[in-house]
């Protein structure tokens, strides 16, 4: 579905993200994790257009969409939860939805997109009207989700979006995520909560300095050690 | 004191005019962070189409007008603020002092220095008395004039779907195109309406301003600076707070134009000293309040301009 392959993104003459490979197949959630600094939103912000890779290619179902601007990126089927949420808090929960709904490939079945994200969110729904700063930090994240899937993306890119959450909070994010995946679209989720990732995702990618460390399964979850491992590096 | 009351209609269509001014250059601004400095040239555009078409038929002038304006804006998104996207504020400022002076010399070598005069609708500027005042019609038309397209700016921009698109952009542009927002098409439309406006103030300005009814090269020059320091005044980040800057800056010149002493010798003309009056005000008002006159907390303003 979405495939990286050789990626290098540099700022200035710093690297940011080092010859990264990594593929994300249809339905699954794969999740990017690492520690700050080791190139997650990097990865996330070149593959919606937002910065130019220095080298290698990002290929969605197997046309390459490097080097287009994100107003494109988004119309060939990607759509990114920022990192903070960047929800607009002055405009109204409508109107932020509505500014999601600019990404859609068709105008055809808008309402109904909006309809189903009011179905999986629907603090969404009770609170249209309200200026979207008011709402909490949970609801907020709900709200950036949702502006994210009114386009009905095949590829869904998450940033953190557990980041200053409460616990509980926290669970209904992951667990909306699941949700997410059984209407057939393909996650790829990038966290600071490393544990969490490792459980709900079907592959998770560990990368630090902008290179790929390793892979890790479901089964790794548990697994401290391989955690701690993958984070500070081992033999 | 009904020459008092003559005096405070006159400046509040003076402030229209640069309230409809400061709405052209804030709806830049919000979609791009570039402050026009030839916005003032648009409107000597529009001036120099109406002037030099002055024996054709009232519309047909108005129309050439609008179409040079709107024409000069497209030229210039296209030429120079496209370019320019990913420059640094202070290098699309410079850049539209470039085209500022550009225009103005090309202005001076094909029309010369001299001024010629702007003929709209002569009817416009005959006086109608209510109430024992004296108030030209031209005063009335600008107020209404401003205030209709203030009411159809506000529809458009909450309204439609470009028009939230033009506000997510100048809230936070990265994500509106993360969005899926064309940030092309939200740009070219601020342009667009932005020239539509000028075009306006084009066709005003030469019949409500007695001293604007000539335009040469350096027309609405003046107005621009003044427009451009209202609309810092009032807080350049948000429409309604940079309009208001420039409402504010035009009641003020014309009060201050109004009741200042006017006879006399120099120095007592208000001629002479009139802009340095305006200027002192702006003073004060930048060391009270610098994150602008009309922004409600403290912005981040200040450090934006």
């Amino acid at each position: 579905m979405l495939e990286l392959s050789g990626l290098e993104v540099r700022y200035g003459t710093v690297p940011a993200v080092r010859g990264l490979d990594l593929s994300v197949g249809r339905g699954e959630i794969v999740g990017l994790i690492g520690p700050n600094g080791a190139g997650k939103s990097t990865t996330l912000h070149a593959i919606m257009g937002a910065v130019r890779p220095s080298a290698g290619d990002i290929r969605l179902s197997g046309s390459s969409i490097r080097g287009r601007p994100p107003e494109q990126v988004v119309r060939a089927g990607i759509a990114l939860v920022p990192e903070g949420r960047r929800i607009f808090s002055e405009l109204t929960v409508e109107e932020n939805l509505r500014l999601g709904l600019s990404g859609r490939r068709s105008k055809v079945g808008a309402a109904e997109a909006v309809e189903r994200v009011c179905e999986l969110f629907p603090v969404v729904r009770e609170s249209r009207r309200r200026q979207a700063g008011l709402l909490s930090g949970g609801q907020q994240q709900q709200l950036a989700i949702g502006r994210a899937l009114v386009a009905e993306p095949d590829v869904l890119l998450l940033d953190e979006p557990s980041l200053g959450l409460a616990p509980t909070v926290v669970n209904a994010v992951f667990e909306a995520l699941e949700a997410i995946r059984t209407r057939g679209v393909t996650i790829l989720l990038v966290e600071q909560r490393a544990q969490r990732t490792v459980a709900v995702a079907d592959r998770t990618y560990v990368i630090s300095n902008g290179e790929l460390r390793m892979t890790l399964g479901p089964e790794d979850a548990g697994d401290t050690s391989r955690m701690v491992e993958a984070y500070f590096g081992g033999s | 004191m009904t020459e008092d009351v003559q005096v405070f209609v006159d400046a509040i269509a003076l402030g229209s005019i640069y309230a409809l001014m400061a709405v052209g250059i804030g709806l830049v601004f919000g979609v791009l962070r570039l402050v026009n400095f030839a916005y003032g040239q648009l409107i000597m555009a529009g001036a120099y189409a109406l002037a030099l078409t002055n024996d054709q038929p009232v519309l047909l002038s108005i129309a050439l007008c609008f179409g040079v304006v709107l024409a000069l804006s497209l030229a210039m998104e296209f030429a120079a603020f496209r370019p320019l996207r990913r420059a640094s504020p202070t290098t699309m400022l410079v850049a539209t002092f470039a085209i500022s002076y550009l225009l103005q010399n090309i202005a001076l070598v094909r029309f010369g220095a001299i001024g010629k005069i702007v003929v709209v609708i002569p009817k416009l500027s005959e006086p109608v008395t209510i109430g024992g005042v004296h108030i030209r019609w031209i005063t009335i038309v600008t107020i209404l004039v401003a205030i209709a397209v203030f009411a159809a700016l506000t529809l458009l921009l909450t309204r439609t779907t470009i028009g939230l698109q033009m506000r997510a952009a100048s809230i936070d542009s990265q994500t509106a195109r993360l969005l899926g927002v064309r940030a092309n098409a939200v740009i070219t439309t601020a342009v667009l309406i932005s020239g539509v406006i000028a075009a306006i103030v084009a066709v005003i300005l030469p019949m409500a301003v007695p001293e604007r009814l000539l335009v040469s090269p350096d027309y609405a020059l003046r107005e621009t600076i003044i427009v451009l320091v209202g609309v810092v005044v009032g807080g350049i980040d948000r429409l309604l707070t940079a309009t208001l800057g420039g409402f504010t800056m035009g009641l003020a010149v014309g009060l201050l134009s109004g009741f200042l002493p006017s006879t006399g010798t120099w120095p007592f003309t208000s001629s002479v000293y009139l802009d340095g009056a305006v200027f002192m005000l702006v003073i004060i008002v930048l060391l009270l309040r610098p994150e602008g006159l009309f922004v409600r907390g403290r912005r981040a303003a200040v450090e934006r301009v």
